[in-house]
Protein backbone atom coordinates (compact mmCIF):
# COMPACT_ATOMS: atom_id res chain seq x y z
CA UNK A 1 0.00 0.00 0.00
CA UNK A 2 1.20 3.52 -0.58
CA UNK A 3 1.23 5.87 2.34
CA UNK A 4 4.03 6.82 4.57
CA UNK A 5 7.41 5.88 4.42
CA UNK A 6 8.41 6.43 7.86
CA UNK A 7 10.99 9.33 6.94
CA UNK A 8 9.51 11.95 9.08
CA UNK A 9 10.23 11.80 12.86
CA UNK A 10 9.49 13.49 15.52
CA UNK A 11 12.55 15.21 17.60
CA UNK A 12 11.37 17.71 20.35
CA UNK A 13 8.16 18.60 22.53
CA UNK A 14 7.31 21.37 24.71
CA UNK A 15 4.54 21.21 26.92
CA UNK A 16 2.50 23.57 29.69
CA UNK A 17 1.49 21.66 32.52
CA UNK A 18 -2.17 21.92 32.18
CA UNK A 19 -3.60 24.19 34.97
CA UNK A 20 -7.22 24.14 36.56
CA UNK A 21 -7.11 27.90 37.54
CA UNK A 22 -4.39 29.33 35.30
CA UNK A 23 -2.67 32.29 37.31
CA UNK A 24 -1.26 34.30 34.05
CA UNK A 25 -3.43 34.66 30.95
CA UNK A 26 -1.69 34.39 27.60
CA UNK A 27 -2.33 36.42 23.93
CA UNK A 28 -2.84 33.60 21.73
CA UNK A 29 -0.10 34.29 19.43
CA UNK A 30 2.28 34.63 22.19
CA UNK A 31 1.64 31.45 23.58
CA UNK A 32 2.26 30.62 19.67
CA UNK A 33 6.04 31.56 20.28
CA UNK A 34 6.38 30.67 23.60
CA UNK A 35 5.92 26.82 22.44
CA UNK A 36 7.45 27.06 19.61
CA UNK A 37 10.53 28.47 21.45
CA UNK A 38 10.39 25.63 23.79
CA UNK A 39 10.02 23.31 21.24
CA UNK A 40 12.85 24.04 19.13
CA UNK A 41 15.47 24.52 22.50
CA UNK A 42 14.14 20.23 23.26
CA UNK A 43 14.60 19.07 19.85
CA UNK A 44 18.18 21.20 19.76
CA UNK A 45 16.76 23.17 16.47
CA UNK A 46 16.91 26.95 15.75
CA UNK A 47 14.10 29.12 14.51
CA UNK A 48 15.77 28.88 11.14
CA UNK A 49 15.05 25.55 10.91
CA UNK A 50 11.69 25.85 10.98
CA UNK A 51 9.59 25.60 7.28
CA UNK A 52 5.88 24.10 7.97
CA UNK A 53 3.42 25.06 10.36
CA UNK A 54 0.49 22.99 11.42
CA UNK A 55 -1.52 25.14 14.01
CA UNK A 56 -5.05 25.13 15.67
CA UNK A 57 -7.10 28.38 15.41
CA UNK A 58 -5.43 31.89 16.66
CA UNK A 59 -8.27 34.20 18.33
CA UNK A 60 -6.10 37.36 16.93
CA UNK A 61 -6.97 36.51 13.62
CA UNK A 62 -10.78 36.74 14.02
CA UNK A 63 -11.05 33.29 12.21
CA UNK A 64 -9.22 34.50 9.30
CA UNK A 65 -5.77 34.05 7.66
CA UNK A 66 -4.11 31.78 10.73
CA UNK A 67 -0.75 30.95 8.92
CA UNK A 68 -0.11 34.77 8.17
CA UNK A 69 -0.70 36.11 11.40
CA UNK A 70 1.74 33.36 12.42
CA UNK A 71 4.59 33.43 10.23
CA UNK A 72 4.63 36.81 10.70
CA UNK A 73 4.90 36.49 14.11
CA UNK A 74 7.19 33.97 14.69
CA UNK A 75 9.28 35.23 11.87
CA UNK A 76 9.46 32.16 9.74
CA UNK A 77 8.51 31.04 6.28
CA UNK A 78 6.70 28.45 5.85
CA UNK A 79 5.89 26.49 2.99
CA UNK A 80 3.06 24.59 3.97
CA UNK A 81 0.90 25.91 6.33
CA UNK A 82 -2.55 24.79 8.00
CA UNK A 83 -5.16 25.31 10.67
CA UNK A 84 -6.24 21.61 11.29
CA UNK A 85 -9.50 22.10 13.01
CA UNK A 86 -10.15 18.12 13.99
CA UNK A 87 -10.96 18.40 17.76
CA UNK A 88 -9.50 16.47 20.21
CA UNK A 89 -7.57 14.79 17.23
CA UNK A 90 -5.97 18.12 16.19
CA UNK A 91 -2.64 17.29 17.43
CA UNK A 92 -2.68 13.34 15.81
CA UNK A 93 -3.89 15.45 12.66
CA UNK A 94 -1.03 17.90 12.88
CA UNK A 95 1.61 15.52 13.42
CA UNK A 96 0.17 13.16 10.77
CA UNK A 97 -0.54 16.25 8.29
CA UNK A 98 3.57 17.45 9.26
CA UNK A 99 4.84 14.06 7.83
CA UNK A 100 3.05 13.81 4.38
CA UNK A 101 4.32 17.78 3.61
CA UNK A 102 7.57 16.13 4.83
CA UNK A 103 7.78 12.90 2.90
CA UNK A 104 6.53 14.54 -0.29
CA UNK A 105 9.29 17.69 0.33
CA UNK A 106 7.44 20.37 0.43
CA UNK A 107 9.22 21.46 3.98
CA UNK A 108 11.29 19.90 5.97
CA UNK A 109 10.37 20.67 9.70
CA UNK A 110 7.32 21.86 11.05
CA UNK A 111 6.07 22.73 13.97
CA UNK A 112 2.86 20.95 15.40
CA UNK A 113 1.21 23.70 17.94
CA UNK A 114 -1.88 23.92 19.66
CA UNK A 115 -3.05 25.16 22.98
CA UNK A 116 -6.14 26.21 24.60
CA UNK A 117 -5.57 29.58 27.32
CA UNK A 118 -6.79 32.18 28.90
CA UNK A 119 -7.09 35.33 27.30
CA UNK A 120 -6.38 39.10 28.44
CA UNK A 121 -9.52 40.45 28.76
CA UNK A 122 -9.91 42.93 25.83
CA UNK A 123 -10.01 46.36 27.35
CA UNK A 124 -12.48 47.38 24.62
CA UNK A 125 -15.19 44.62 25.69
CA UNK A 126 -16.04 41.58 22.83
CA UNK A 127 -15.09 38.51 23.48
CA UNK A 128 -13.93 35.05 21.01
CA UNK A 129 -15.79 35.32 17.71
CA UNK A 130 -16.13 30.90 17.47
CA UNK A 131 -19.22 29.87 19.02
CA UNK A 132 -20.53 26.12 18.11
CA UNK A 133 -24.32 26.14 16.94
CA UNK A 134 -24.69 29.77 14.68
CA UNK A 135 -27.45 29.97 12.62
CA UNK A 136 -27.69 26.93 9.83
CA UNK A 137 -25.59 24.92 11.93
CA UNK A 138 -27.89 21.26 11.70
CA UNK A 139 -26.41 21.10 15.57
CA UNK A 140 -27.56 24.23 16.75
CA UNK A 141 -30.99 23.46 14.76
CA UNK A 142 -31.77 19.93 15.70
CA UNK A 143 -29.98 19.14 18.33
CA UNK A 144 -29.63 21.97 20.61
CA UNK A 145 -32.88 22.22 21.22
CA UNK A 146 -33.63 19.06 22.83
CA UNK A 147 -30.94 19.86 25.08
CA UNK A 148 -28.70 17.89 23.74
CA UNK A 149 -25.47 20.18 24.38
CA UNK A 150 -21.93 19.65 25.22
CA UNK A 151 -19.97 16.49 24.53
CA UNK A 152 -21.36 14.13 27.87
CA UNK A 153 -24.34 13.49 26.35
CA UNK A 154 -22.96 11.96 23.52
CA UNK A 155 -20.42 9.76 25.00
CA UNK A 156 -23.77 9.30 27.66
CA UNK A 157 -25.55 7.40 24.94
CA UNK A 158 -22.49 5.64 23.49
CA UNK A 159 -22.15 4.26 26.65
CA UNK A 160 -26.22 2.72 26.74
CA UNK A 161 -25.82 2.29 23.69
CA UNK A 162 -22.84 -0.46 23.82
CA UNK A 163 -24.12 -1.73 27.58
CA UNK A 164 -27.24 -2.78 25.71
CA UNK A 165 -25.20 -4.85 22.52
CA UNK A 166 -22.31 -6.00 24.34
CA UNK A 167 -22.73 -5.81 27.79
CA UNK A 168 -20.51 -3.41 29.99
CA UNK A 169 -20.64 -2.76 34.46
CA UNK A 170 -20.14 0.52 35.19
CA UNK A 171 -16.82 -1.70 37.24
CA UNK A 172 -15.54 -2.19 34.24
CA UNK A 173 -15.46 1.18 33.10
CA UNK A 174 -14.34 2.60 35.95
CA UNK A 175 -11.20 0.59 36.06
CA UNK A 176 -9.69 3.06 33.62
CA UNK A 177 -10.13 5.46 35.40
CA UNK A 178 -8.21 4.23 38.37
CA UNK A 179 -5.63 2.99 36.10
CA UNK A 180 -5.09 6.22 34.58
CA UNK A 181 -5.00 7.84 37.94
CA UNK A 182 -2.12 5.69 39.50
CA UNK A 183 -0.17 6.48 36.14
CA UNK A 184 -0.67 10.54 36.98
CA UNK A 185 0.11 9.97 40.72
CA UNK A 186 3.67 9.09 38.92
CA UNK A 187 3.78 12.16 36.72
CA UNK A 188 3.94 15.76 38.67
CA UNK A 189 2.26 17.67 35.55
CA UNK A 190 -0.74 15.66 35.91
CA UNK A 191 -3.44 17.80 37.67
CA UNK A 192 -5.14 15.06 39.38
CA UNK A 193 -2.42 12.74 41.34
CA UNK A 194 -4.47 11.80 44.56
CA UNK A 195 -4.89 7.44 43.96
CA UNK A 196 -8.94 6.33 43.81
CA UNK A 197 -10.48 3.06 43.97
CA UNK A 198 -13.41 1.91 42.00
CA UNK A 199 -15.87 2.40 44.55
CA UNK A 200 -14.44 6.34 44.69
CA UNK A 201 -15.45 6.25 40.68
CA UNK A 202 -18.57 5.05 41.65
CA UNK A 203 -19.64 7.19 44.23
CA UNK A 204 -19.07 10.23 42.43
CA UNK A 205 -21.84 11.72 40.86
CA UNK A 206 -23.72 10.65 38.12
CA UNK A 207 -23.57 13.39 35.39
CA UNK A 208 -25.34 11.97 32.61
CA UNK A 209 -26.44 8.45 32.73
CA UNK A 210 -24.69 6.22 33.52
CA UNK A 211 -21.17 8.31 33.48
CA UNK A 212 -20.12 9.40 36.93
CA UNK A 213 -17.71 12.89 37.19
CA UNK A 214 -14.65 10.55 37.77
CA UNK A 215 -15.14 8.79 34.30
CA UNK A 216 -15.51 12.54 32.05
CA UNK A 217 -12.08 15.19 31.80
CA UNK A 218 -12.38 17.98 33.80
CA UNK A 219 -11.42 20.78 31.07
CA UNK A 220 -8.35 22.98 32.24
CA UNK A 221 -5.99 25.25 30.60
CA UNK A 222 -2.57 24.23 28.57
CA UNK A 223 -0.76 24.03 25.30
CA UNK A 224 1.96 21.87 23.23
CA UNK A 225 3.52 21.97 20.84
CA UNK A 226 5.81 19.19 18.67
CA UNK A 227 8.72 19.11 16.15
CA UNK A 228 8.64 17.27 13.06
CA UNK A 229 11.22 16.99 10.73
CA UNK A 230 12.84 14.50 8.00
CA UNK A 231 15.35 11.92 8.69
CA UNK A 232 18.62 13.98 7.61
CA UNK A 233 17.55 16.48 9.72
CA UNK A 234 16.29 13.99 12.49
CA UNK A 235 20.00 12.90 12.74
CA UNK A 236 21.47 15.95 14.53
CA UNK A 237 18.11 16.19 16.98
CA UNK A 238 19.01 16.38 20.66
CA UNK A 239 17.22 13.01 21.63
CA UNK A 240 16.12 9.65 19.44
CA UNK A 241 13.23 10.20 16.82
CA UNK A 242 10.27 9.22 16.96
CA UNK A 243 9.51 7.94 12.99
CA UNK A 244 5.67 8.43 11.83
CA UNK A 245 5.37 5.10 10.17
CA UNK A 246 1.63 4.72 9.85
CA UNK A 247 -1.40 7.32 9.63
CA UNK A 248 -4.78 6.79 9.26
CA UNK A 249 -7.65 8.90 9.60
CA UNK A 250 -11.38 9.18 9.57
CA UNK A 251 -14.55 11.44 9.65
CA UNK A 252 -18.06 10.77 8.93
CA UNK A 253 -20.48 12.93 11.22
CA UNK A 254 -20.39 15.56 13.62
CA UNK A 255 -23.70 15.17 15.90
CA UNK A 256 -23.54 11.85 17.42
CA UNK A 257 -26.90 11.21 16.16
CA UNK A 258 -26.07 10.86 12.72
CA UNK A 259 -22.40 8.46 13.51
CA UNK A 260 -23.33 5.30 11.73
CA UNK A 261 -22.97 2.94 14.54
CA UNK A 262 -22.33 3.51 18.18
CA UNK A 263 -20.67 0.48 18.55
CA UNK A 264 -18.65 0.08 15.55
CA UNK A 265 -17.06 3.24 15.59
CA UNK A 266 -15.39 5.40 12.55
CA UNK A 267 -12.19 4.52 15.20
CA UNK A 268 -11.94 1.09 13.27
CA UNK A 269 -11.12 2.75 9.46
CA UNK A 270 -8.51 5.46 10.91
CA UNK A 271 -6.42 2.54 13.19
CA UNK A 272 -6.79 -0.35 9.93
CA UNK A 273 -4.99 1.86 8.12
CA UNK A 274 -2.22 3.25 10.09
CA UNK A 275 -1.22 -0.45 11.35
CA UNK A 276 -1.65 -1.82 7.24
CA UNK A 277 0.82 0.98 6.46
CA UNK A 278 3.19 0.56 9.20
CA UNK A 279 3.35 -2.90 8.89
CA UNK A 280 2.79 -3.01 12.58
CA UNK A 281 1.06 -6.27 14.55
CA UNK A 282 -0.78 -4.88 18.06
CA UNK A 283 1.23 -7.06 19.45
CA UNK A 284 4.21 -5.12 18.52
CA UNK A 285 2.92 -1.98 20.72
CA UNK A 286 4.68 -1.08 23.87
CA UNK A 287 2.55 1.79 25.01
CA UNK A 288 -1.08 2.83 23.23
CA UNK A 289 -2.15 6.15 23.91
CA UNK A 290 -5.35 6.50 23.55
CA UNK A 291 -7.74 9.29 23.23
CA UNK A 292 -10.00 9.68 26.74
CA UNK A 293 -12.06 12.18 27.49
CA UNK A 294 -14.54 9.63 29.04
CA UNK A 295 -13.57 6.34 29.94
CA UNK A 296 -16.37 4.88 27.34
CA UNK A 297 -14.42 6.47 24.55
CA UNK A 298 -11.30 4.25 25.74
CA UNK A 299 -13.16 0.98 25.88
CA UNK A 300 -14.35 1.39 22.37
CA UNK A 301 -10.90 2.58 21.43
CA UNK A 302 -9.31 -0.55 22.55
CA UNK A 303 -12.07 -2.83 19.99
CA UNK A 304 -12.25 -0.49 17.62
CA UNK A 305 -8.37 -0.30 17.40
CA UNK A 306 -8.10 -3.65 17.46
CA UNK A 307 -6.26 -4.80 20.98
CA UNK A 308 -9.07 -6.36 21.84
CA UNK A 309 -12.28 -8.60 19.74
CA UNK A 310 -15.56 -6.34 19.56
CA UNK A 311 -17.58 -6.62 23.08
CA UNK A 312 -14.49 -7.45 24.79
CA UNK A 313 -12.95 -4.23 26.14
CA UNK A 314 -14.75 -4.83 29.69
CA UNK A 315 -12.96 -8.02 30.30
CA UNK A 316 -9.94 -6.66 28.54
CA UNK A 317 -9.62 -4.50 31.10
CA UNK A 318 -10.51 -6.13 34.05
CA UNK A 319 -8.17 -8.74 32.72
CA UNK A 320 -4.85 -6.29 32.42
CA UNK A 321 -3.04 -3.75 34.49
CA UNK A 322 -3.57 -0.63 32.16
CA UNK A 323 -0.56 1.23 34.38
CA UNK A 324 3.50 1.75 33.15
CA UNK A 325 4.03 -1.19 35.84
CA UNK A 326 1.46 -3.45 34.02
CA UNK A 327 1.10 -6.04 30.98
CA UNK A 328 -0.56 -3.28 28.87
CA UNK A 329 0.57 0.25 29.55
CA UNK A 330 -1.91 2.41 28.88
CA UNK A 331 -2.09 6.49 29.06
CA UNK A 332 1.16 6.70 31.11
CA UNK A 333 0.90 10.22 31.83
CA UNK A 334 -2.57 9.75 33.57
CA UNK A 335 -4.42 10.35 30.59
CA UNK A 336 -7.13 13.64 29.87
CA UNK A 337 -9.15 11.95 33.03
CA UNK A 338 -5.77 12.52 35.32
CA UNK A 339 -3.06 14.63 33.35
CA UNK A 340 -5.86 17.12 32.70
CA UNK A 341 -8.02 18.21 29.25
CA UNK A 342 -5.83 21.28 27.88
CA UNK A 343 -8.51 22.01 25.73
CA UNK A 344 -7.63 21.33 22.04
CA UNK A 345 -4.64 20.69 23.31
CA UNK A 346 -5.71 17.61 25.17
CA UNK A 347 -5.03 15.40 22.51
CA UNK A 348 -1.50 16.51 21.86
CA UNK A 349 -0.39 15.01 25.46
CA UNK A 350 -0.63 11.71 24.02
CA UNK A 351 2.02 12.31 21.57
CA UNK A 352 4.17 14.16 23.97
CA UNK A 353 3.64 11.20 26.32
CA UNK A 354 4.87 9.03 23.52
CA UNK A 355 7.95 11.54 22.77
CA UNK A 356 8.67 11.18 26.78
CA UNK A 357 8.71 7.27 26.95
CA UNK A 358 10.83 6.82 23.84
CA UNK A 359 13.38 8.77 24.43
CA UNK A 360 13.73 7.48 28.26
CA UNK A 361 12.67 10.89 30.37
CA UNK A 362 8.80 10.05 31.35
CA UNK A 363 10.80 9.45 35.14
CA UNK A 364 8.96 7.49 37.55
CA UNK A 365 6.89 6.20 35.42
CA UNK A 366 9.12 5.26 32.55
CA UNK A 367 8.53 2.10 30.65
CA UNK A 368 11.74 -0.22 30.88
CA UNK A 369 10.82 -0.85 26.40
CA UNK A 370 9.13 1.49 24.44
CA UNK A 371 10.15 1.33 20.90
CA UNK A 372 6.35 1.86 19.32
CA UNK A 373 3.96 3.35 20.30
CA UNK A 374 -0.13 3.50 19.11
CA UNK A 375 -1.55 6.99 19.31
CA UNK A 376 -4.77 7.79 18.68
CA UNK A 377 -7.01 11.28 18.34
CA UNK A 378 -10.62 11.57 18.98
CA UNK A 379 -12.66 14.85 17.94
CA UNK A 380 -16.34 16.04 18.97
CA UNK A 381 -18.81 13.36 19.24
CA UNK A 382 -17.14 10.55 18.30
CA UNK A 383 -16.50 12.37 15.02
CA UNK A 384 -13.01 12.93 14.32
CA UNK A 385 -10.74 9.57 14.58
CA UNK A 386 -6.53 9.96 13.39
CA UNK A 387 -4.24 7.47 14.28
CA UNK A 388 -0.78 7.58 14.32
CA UNK A 389 1.95 4.91 14.95
CA UNK A 390 5.80 6.01 16.17
CA UNK A 391 8.66 3.72 15.79
CA UNK A 392 12.18 4.68 17.61
CA UNK A 393 15.07 3.21 16.05
CA UNK B 1 -45.97 27.96 26.05
CA UNK B 2 -44.01 24.72 26.00
CA UNK B 3 -45.15 21.99 27.71
CA UNK B 4 -42.35 19.76 28.52
CA UNK B 5 -39.76 22.07 29.25
CA UNK B 6 -39.17 24.90 31.55
CA UNK B 7 -38.00 27.46 29.20
CA UNK B 8 -38.39 28.61 25.46
CA UNK B 9 -34.69 28.93 24.97
CA UNK B 10 -32.81 27.62 22.93
CA UNK B 11 -34.92 27.60 19.74
CA UNK B 12 -34.11 26.24 16.39
CA UNK B 13 -33.81 29.26 14.18
CA UNK B 14 -35.17 27.79 10.71
CA UNK B 15 -33.13 28.73 7.57
CA UNK B 16 -34.88 28.60 3.90
CA UNK B 17 -33.95 24.79 3.53
CA UNK B 18 -35.41 23.26 7.42
CA UNK B 19 -38.61 26.06 7.05
CA UNK B 20 -40.82 23.21 5.57
CA UNK B 21 -40.15 21.03 8.24
CA UNK B 22 -40.84 23.48 11.09
CA UNK B 23 -44.01 24.36 9.13
CA UNK B 24 -44.82 20.71 9.00
CA UNK B 25 -44.40 20.74 13.15
CA UNK B 26 -46.68 23.35 13.58
CA UNK B 27 -49.12 21.74 12.07
CA UNK B 28 -48.36 18.58 14.24
CA UNK B 29 -47.02 16.42 11.20
CA UNK B 30 -43.02 14.99 10.75
CA UNK B 31 -41.57 15.54 7.67
CA UNK B 32 -38.84 14.15 6.33
CA UNK B 33 -37.25 14.52 3.26
CA UNK B 34 -36.87 11.63 -0.06
CA UNK B 35 -35.07 11.93 -3.05
CA UNK B 36 -35.63 10.73 -6.56
CA UNK B 37 -33.50 7.55 -6.08
CA UNK B 38 -35.72 6.62 -2.69
CA UNK B 39 -33.11 7.90 -0.20
CA UNK B 40 -35.30 8.85 3.22
CA UNK B 41 -32.85 11.10 5.44
CA UNK B 42 -33.11 13.86 8.58
CA UNK B 43 -32.13 16.18 9.35
CA UNK B 44 -33.49 18.97 6.27
CA UNK B 45 -31.01 19.25 3.96
CA UNK B 46 -30.10 20.73 0.20
CA UNK B 47 -28.84 17.45 -1.59
CA UNK B 48 -29.17 13.65 -0.55
CA UNK B 49 -26.80 12.54 1.80
CA UNK B 50 -26.51 9.76 0.42
CA UNK B 51 -26.25 10.24 -3.66
CA UNK B 52 -26.16 14.30 -3.51
CA UNK B 53 -29.16 13.99 -5.66
CA UNK B 54 -30.96 17.42 -5.53
CA UNK B 55 -35.03 16.12 -6.64
CA UNK B 56 -35.82 15.92 -3.22
CA UNK B 57 -38.94 16.05 -1.78
CA UNK B 58 -40.93 16.24 1.61
CA UNK B 59 -42.64 13.24 3.09
CA UNK B 60 -44.67 12.62 5.93
CA UNK B 61 -43.26 10.21 8.88
CA UNK B 62 -45.34 7.90 10.77
CA UNK B 63 -43.91 9.25 13.67
CA UNK B 64 -43.86 5.78 14.96
CA UNK B 65 -39.72 5.14 16.21
CA UNK B 66 -37.93 3.20 18.55
CA UNK B 67 -35.28 4.08 20.87
CA UNK B 68 -31.76 3.83 19.16
CA UNK B 69 -30.17 5.32 22.60
CA UNK B 70 -30.62 7.77 25.70
CA UNK B 71 -29.27 9.17 28.55
CA UNK B 72 -30.91 10.95 31.52
CA UNK B 73 -29.06 14.08 31.96
CA UNK B 74 -28.75 14.38 35.82
CA UNK B 75 -27.13 17.83 35.28
CA UNK B 76 -28.47 20.35 33.41
CA UNK B 77 -26.25 19.96 30.02
CA UNK B 78 -26.50 23.87 29.44
CA UNK B 79 -27.87 26.55 31.82
CA UNK B 80 -30.94 27.11 30.01
CA UNK B 81 -32.12 23.13 30.76
CA UNK B 82 -31.64 24.04 34.60
CA UNK B 83 -35.14 23.64 35.51
CA UNK B 84 -35.93 20.42 33.62
CA UNK B 85 -33.44 18.02 34.86
CA UNK B 86 -33.10 15.28 35.55
CA UNK B 87 -34.64 14.97 32.04
CA UNK B 88 -34.19 12.28 28.90
CA UNK B 89 -32.17 13.11 25.51
CA UNK B 90 -32.50 10.42 22.97
CA UNK B 91 -31.71 9.46 19.69
CA UNK B 92 -34.74 7.88 18.09
CA UNK B 93 -35.09 5.56 14.95
CA UNK B 94 -38.04 6.67 12.74
CA UNK B 95 -39.59 3.71 11.32
CA UNK B 96 -39.00 5.12 7.88
CA UNK B 97 -35.24 4.65 8.80
CA UNK B 98 -33.78 7.96 10.06
CA UNK B 99 -32.49 9.15 13.34
CA UNK B 100 -33.38 12.42 15.12
CA UNK B 101 -32.21 14.11 18.76
CA UNK B 102 -34.81 14.60 20.54
CA UNK B 103 -36.50 14.36 23.96
CA UNK B 104 -38.94 11.47 25.71
CA UNK B 105 -41.05 12.77 27.77
CA UNK B 106 -44.34 11.56 29.77
CA UNK B 107 -42.04 8.39 30.57
CA UNK B 108 -39.93 7.97 34.25
CA UNK B 109 -36.48 8.10 33.36
CA UNK B 110 -35.74 4.99 35.21
CA UNK B 111 -38.54 3.08 33.25
CA UNK B 112 -36.91 4.08 29.80
CA UNK B 113 -35.14 0.57 28.17
CA UNK B 114 -33.46 0.96 24.73
CA UNK B 115 -35.17 -0.59 21.60
CA UNK B 116 -38.54 0.76 22.89
CA UNK B 117 -41.28 1.87 20.91
CA UNK B 118 -41.70 5.47 20.89
CA UNK B 119 -44.59 7.38 18.97
CA UNK B 120 -43.82 11.33 18.60
CA UNK B 121 -45.57 14.48 20.35
CA UNK B 122 -45.67 17.77 19.13
CA UNK B 123 -44.93 20.58 21.59
CA UNK B 124 -46.00 24.05 20.85
CA UNK B 125 -43.10 26.34 22.33
CA UNK B 126 -44.11 29.56 20.67
CA UNK B 127 -46.44 30.51 17.83
CA UNK B 128 -43.55 29.91 15.57
CA UNK B 129 -42.11 27.14 16.79
CA UNK B 130 -43.41 23.06 17.67
CA UNK B 131 -40.39 20.77 18.88
CA UNK B 132 -41.27 17.37 18.11
CA UNK B 133 -41.11 14.93 21.16
CA UNK B 134 -41.58 10.93 21.53
CA UNK B 135 -43.48 9.19 24.29
CA UNK B 136 -43.73 5.15 24.54
CA UNK B 137 -45.88 4.02 22.25
CA UNK B 138 -49.58 3.89 22.81
CA UNK B 139 -49.10 6.37 26.16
Amino acid sequence: MRGLRGEAAIVGIAEFAPVRRPDRTWMELEAYAELARLALEDAGFTHGDVDGLMTGHVAESGGLFAPGHLTEYLGIGSHVSEVVDLGGATGAGAVLRAAMAIELGLCETALCIVHTLPRPKNPKGGGPTFRMGAWGSPMGEFDYPFGAVGQNYAYAMIANRYAYEYGLTDEQRAKVAVDQRTNAAANPKAVFRDPIDIDDVLNSPVIVDPLHMLEIVMPCFGGAAIVVTSKEKAKRAKHRPAYIIGGGENTTHLSVTYDPSFTETPIKAAADRAFAMAGVKRSEIDLASLYDCYTITVLLTLEDTGFCGKGEAGKFVEEHDLTYRGDFPMNTHGGQLSFGQAGMAGGMSHITEAYLQMTGRAGERQLRRCDTVFVHGNGGLMSEQVSLILRGE
Amino acid sequence: MPKYRSTTEPLPVPTPISQPFWDGTRQHRLLIQRCDAGHVFFYPRSHCPRCLSNRLEWVEASGKATLYSYTVARRPTSPDFEADVPFVIAVVELDEGPRMTSRLVEVDPDAVRIGMRLEVVFDDVTEEITLPYFRPAGG
